[in-house]
């Protein structure tokens, strides 16, 4: 039986960190939004790392607030240890990552939601999505109320028929003991939603006295802080809690060594997939057998709490194994587990069946967002969330839905990913998946995308202006920096040899000298009398833009190269074994995800560049 | 597709002359002029891999008799039916086969179109479809070597090797940078040095190895110099002569040259057609000295002929002097005349130096010995894989130039995220020559080798 409680355009279904961004972006874009979640206790819950951004990850964050998105300012209001990491390797490769105090980081998100218009916030379990004429029409509870929608946001987590492996105890549960979705599995595959199964871990927690930190590395944050927000101002941002290094040694390898058959990885009891950017100490241990040692990280959960995190030691393995292995590690003797490592299987879609705007081909106005897509970390989950959101909206709006190319973005290279190439393990964001790095740096992800959460509307006008006129700044920099002539003088010559650069012997551009790895445009200050004074964050631009111009313009003629096969549109629900010259494999991936051009075709895994030359020379004779 | 037809062997005059048809009628269109001897099977009969002797026969007159070999869709070279007639030889009368089965509802084939189909069948790669391309254009058993030895991947094995240390390389800098704070080891300088500077030796040797290759391929733009009547002619005869049913006429590039290729050993010679030269000198002697000096300046090797018989003139010494320094060969001709010439104050000018007697076909071995001695076809081992087209000597040299400009950038101090940059784009065009990577480019490339139509 079931009851007719309210209409809304958008249901989200999961407040974790791919469904508040969702949520929020369908309201604020005007949306009637409603954000369900099994506990109002774990609304943006982290149940593992107490820790936002990292490499690449970063970016996304930084990307997710120049759309218009929650995250890094959240990030910004809660952390409470700051670090850039990279630092000495170039800025593309810089990123960001602070320590969250994770109660607080709830707390936070929760009550956004609470204030945001037209979204209502709601702890129910929903276990039934309606369809009328193959389009989402209502969503139902597991008591039984039904609310009308136009669009639902599946952003489950490891929530959906959530089973939790502890060596060879398993039993039914949401992360960090809450209840598992069970009902919503069977709905999603009797509307045609294909689901498998992953599965990821998480590291026990340990009580504070119990740690011995004298004989820890210890790590503080930055001296500088960058926040992740655009809008957030530097001023006032502090660290306030240090991270410890510890490492594991060939004592913690046999413990494991001796128990690793109790492991219900490797005794076959658990069929979901594992994360293999973020294997568990078990799985290190099996897989670089020669390793000596491996790196833990120590981190506060918050400043109200005693709990520490143990970064590095996931580990699905029974808990008197987990003891006698943490016992092993110097610092960590007589540590006190306050709670157990576990591994947790979940149900997840397979993202080949969604289109770029992270709607399903099948099913009008059904989304998926965050580990129900198959990815893995907070941000790649909030990244989905914001564009599942956006176009959730639009959608009830009869607008065309937004994508981002992998040119513009980090979030745009995930989906993409997701979409064209799938995953066959939790798909973590790394800087090493975007062949556009140099152009992709978090110092410019305003720049990248801030007019597009301009028109999409997530931007306001006021922070619009304050973008452009920045923007201004930069180019007009830009461009008195190249016509100015610098002349050669003792001062300056010194300078450029103590660099070890050559001195100069006449006058040269200074956006030539500018363009020497070894000399920035701050150092040129007082070589040049006309310079106002302008804002770091111009300043950053204005140096970073000309010394990379010459690598800019080089993957640029990638972008463009990669653009041209993306003009080759490839028909609709076609059947590629009408195209003798391509490989098996070819035929049957081309036909599963039914590319919309050939520069997506291209990326396919199982789609040869010899496949790739048979599109384009079948699709001239097409013509 | 339709069917298509075309002679596959050189338009020469030679014991066989095969004629290729291709596609869904092949065999139909076969039997409506095939007619076997022992009459049991007709073509659409017969299986795969198997052939009948017969007569091919406009129905009224026979024109030859010949051997039918049948290829079943897909085990075929262009992986559609496939009917070929073996017929004897003469240029006349395999055309009037062709023409007969053109005659049959069958087209005929554009250049590179068998190709094009067995790739568009997905019967060979890219680069294999590209060596076949070279195959057929291959004048010379070493530049058929070549090319056979690139489509069993001897050059796809060598650039693999440098692209897998590179791969490695960047999977290490991959690591390093995306998980900082693991116990990942440093990619230091010094690493980064070692690995590209071998990549870009590596490529350095295989580009040099393209003049080699092309010469192999192309065969060697050769001018014959010299004032008149010392044997130039002659001389051209003579190479013609001693090879005559491998000579073929090439159209060059502008309609008004016409070069003729001879075989000197593996070593093909393209002529420049010197009579053409020889004429206008008579006439205009000036306009005729112009032409021979730029076409001199623009050929790769040049046959200096003196007369042994006559004492040593200006013209001589002029003609000497244009050679400095350059891939030249004195032709010392009528050795059978009383010796009056002195070539000892010009010998400086020249690599080489041959004593012949044109007139009576004298010392052809020595001039091909001289000839391999400047291009030595056997100092390059064709195992070792080189390029052959301007594509992939395009994309060998994009690679070592990001890889030296990574190199050069890392040495000025740029930051790894940039040096990464250049070593994926080096990586990019190295894929790319192994048809690994889609490009544009390499599709442009298939193109317009294949004349794929609309």
């Amino acid at each position: 039986m079931s009851y007719f409680i309210d209409s809304y355009d958008v249901a989200v279904i999961g407040a974790g960190h791919a469904g508040i961004e969702a949520a929020l972006a369908a309201a604020r874009l005007g949306a009637k939004t409603l954000l369900f979640t099994i506990s109002l206790d774990n609304v943006a819950n982290m149940p593992c790392n107490p820790s936002i951004g990292g490499t690449a990850k970063g970016h996304l964050v930084r990307e997710i607030d120049a759309l218009g998105g929650e995250m890094g300012k959240a990030a910004d209001a809660c952390f409470i240890q700051s670090r850039m990491l990279n630092r000495g390797k170039g800025p593309a490769v810089h990123s960001l990552r602070v320590q969250a105090d994770r109660v607080k980081y709830h707390n936070h998100m929760k009550h956004i939601c609470e204030m945001q218009e037209n979204l209502c916030l709601k702890q129910a379990e929903v276990t039934e999505i309606r369809l009328e004429n193959g389009k989402v029409s209502s969503i139902v509870t597991a008591l039984g109320g039904e609310y009308k929608v136009k669009t639902a946001i599946i952003a489950t987590g490891t929530y959906l028929k959530g089973r939790i492996y502890v060596g060879d105890v398993s039993y039914e549960s949401g992360p960090d003991s809450t209840l598992p979705s069970k009902g919503l599995s069977d709905s999603l595959k009797s509307i045609g939603v294909k689901l498998r199964r992953f599965k990821t871990g998480t590291p026990s927690r340990v009580h504070r006295r119990s740690i011995n930190f004298d004989v820890l590395e210890k790590q503080n944050g930055d001296e500088d802080i960058q926040p992740f927000s655009f809008e957030t101002e530097k001023d006032g941002l502090k660290n306030i809690v240090s991270c410890y290094i510890a490492y594991t040694n060939e004592e913690t390898h046999k413990v494991i060594r001796d128990n690793i058959h109790r492991s219900p990885m490797y005794s076959g009891k658990v069929e979901g997939v594992g994360p293999r950017y973020c294997p568990s100490i078990e799985d290190k241990i099996v897989r670089f057998a020669d390793r000596s040692r491996h790196q833990l990280f120590i981190e506060p959960m918050g400043l109200d709490t005693d709990e520490y995190y143990l970064q590095g030691m996931s580990s699905s393995l029974p808990e008197d194994v987990q003891i006698a292995f943490l016992h092993t590690i110097k610092g960590l003797e007589n540590v006190e587990i306050m709670r157990n490592a576990y591994a947790i299987e979940y149900d997840c879609c397979d993202p080949r069946d969604l289109r770029h705007t992270l709607e399903f081909k099948n099913i009008g106005g059904l989304f998926g967002a965050g580990q129900f897509n198959g990815t893995s970390g907070y941000e790649e989950a909030a990244a989905q969330g914001l564009i599942a959101g956006i176009n959730a909206a639009r959608y009830c709006k009869g607008q065309e839905g937004i994508t981002l190319s992998r040119s513009s973005s980090y979030i745009g290279t995930l989906i993409d990913d997701l979409v064209i190439k799938g995953c066959s393990d939790p798909y973590r964001m790394m800087t090493s998946r975007s062949e556009y790095r140099l152009i992709l740096r978090q110092d410019n992800a305003d720049e990248r995308l801030t007019p597009i959460g301009h028109e999409v509307g997530l931007i306001s006008e006021e922070r619009y202006e304050k973008f452009l006129e920045k923007q201004r700044l930069i180019r007009e920099e830009i461009k008195r920096v190249k016509e100015k002539t610098i002349s050669p003088c003792e001062k300056l010559n010194a300078l450029l040899e103590e660099r070890g650069t050559a001195p100069l012997s006449s006058g040269i551009k200074m956006s030539e000298l500018i363009k020497r790895p070894q000399i920035s445009y701050q150092d040129l200050a007082e070589f040049d009398e006309e310079r106002k004074q302008l804002p770091d964050e111009v300043v950053e631009q204005v140096n970073l833009q000309i010394e990379y111009e010459g690598y800019i313009s080089r993957q640029m003629q990638e972008v463009e190269h990669v653009r041209k096969l993306e003009e080759k549109t490839l028909p609709k629900d076609f059947d590629y074994k009408q195209i003798k010259g391509l490989s098996l494999e070819a035929q049957e991936k081309l036909n599963r995800v039914q590319p919309e051009n050939v520069g997506q075709a291209g990326r396919i895994s199982g789609v040869s560049p010899a496949d790739v030359s048979v599109l384009v020379i079948w699709l001239a004779g097409q013509a | 597709m339709s069917t298509i037809a075309a002679i596959s062997t050189p338009r020469a005059a030679g014991g066989i002359s095969v004629i290729r048809i291709s596609g869904e009628n092949a065999l139909s269109a076969a039997e409506k002029i095939f007619f076997p001897v022992s009459c049991k099977e007709k073509a659409s009969e017969m299986k795969g891999y198997t052939c009948a002797y017969g007569k091919i026969s406009d129905g009224e007159n026979v024109l030859d008799d010949g051997v039918l070999t049948v290829f079943r869709a897909p085990k075929s070279y262009t992986g559609e039916d496939v009917a070929e007639i073996s017929c004897h030889g003469g240029i006349f009368v395999t055309e009037q086969v062709l023409r007969l089965i053109l005659s049959k509802g069958v087209r005929p084939a554009e250049a590179g179109e068998f190709t094009k189909r067995a790739f568009l069948n997905g019967k060979m790669s890219l680069t294999q479809a590209e060596s076949v391309m070279d195959i057929i254009s291959a004048n010379g058993k070493a530049g058929l070597r070549f090319a056979s030895a690139l489509k069993e991947g001897s050059l796809f094995r060598r650039i693999k090797n440098v692209s897998d240390s590179i791969l490695k390389l960047l999977g290490s800098l991959a690591a390093w940078v995306d998980y900082p704070e693991d116990d990942i080891p440093a990619v230091t300088d010094e690493e980064i040095f070692e690995t590209l500077d071998l990549a870009v030796k590596d490529l350095d040797s295989l580009l040099s190895s393209y003049d080699s290759g092309r010469i192999l391929r192309k065969g060697i733009d050769t001018v014959i110099v010299g004032k008149p009547n010392v044997g130039k002619s002659t001389l051209m005869n003579m190479l013609s002569g001693c090879e005559r049913s491998i000579v073929t006429d090439i159209a060059g590039t502008t309609r008004d040259i016409v070069e003729e290729s001879v075989r000197l050993g593996d070593i093909v010679l393209r002529l420049s057609d010197t009579a053409g030269i020889r004429s206008t000198e008579d006439k205009v002697e000036n306009v005729g000295v112009r032409l021979a000096q730029k076409k001199l300046e623009t050929s790769e090797l040049i046959l200096a002929v003196f007369d042994l018989g006559s004492e040593i003139s200006a013209e001589d010494i002029s003609v000497a002097e244009s050679c400095k320094g350059k891939n030249a060969i004195a032709v010392l001709n009528k050795s059978d005349l009383e010796q009056k010439f002195d070539f000892s104050g010009i010998a400086d000018n020249f690599k080489e130096s041959v004593t012949i007697s044109a007139e009576n076909g004298d010392g052809a071995e020595k001039l091909s010995e001289a000839v391999k001695k400047i291009y030595d076809p056997g100092k390059i081992v064709p195992d070792a894989g080189i390029l052959v087209n301007e594509r992939q000597r395009s994309c060998a040299e994009k690679a070592r130039n990001a890889f030296s400009e990574a190199v050069n950038a890392l040495r000025g101090g740029a930051t790894l995220d940039a040096v990464n940059i250049l070593i994926d784009d080096g990586e990019n065009s190295l894929l790319e020559l192994t048809g690994e990577r889609a490009s544009e480019a390499v599709v442009n490339e298939v193109f317009s080798h294949f004349c794929v139509g609309k």
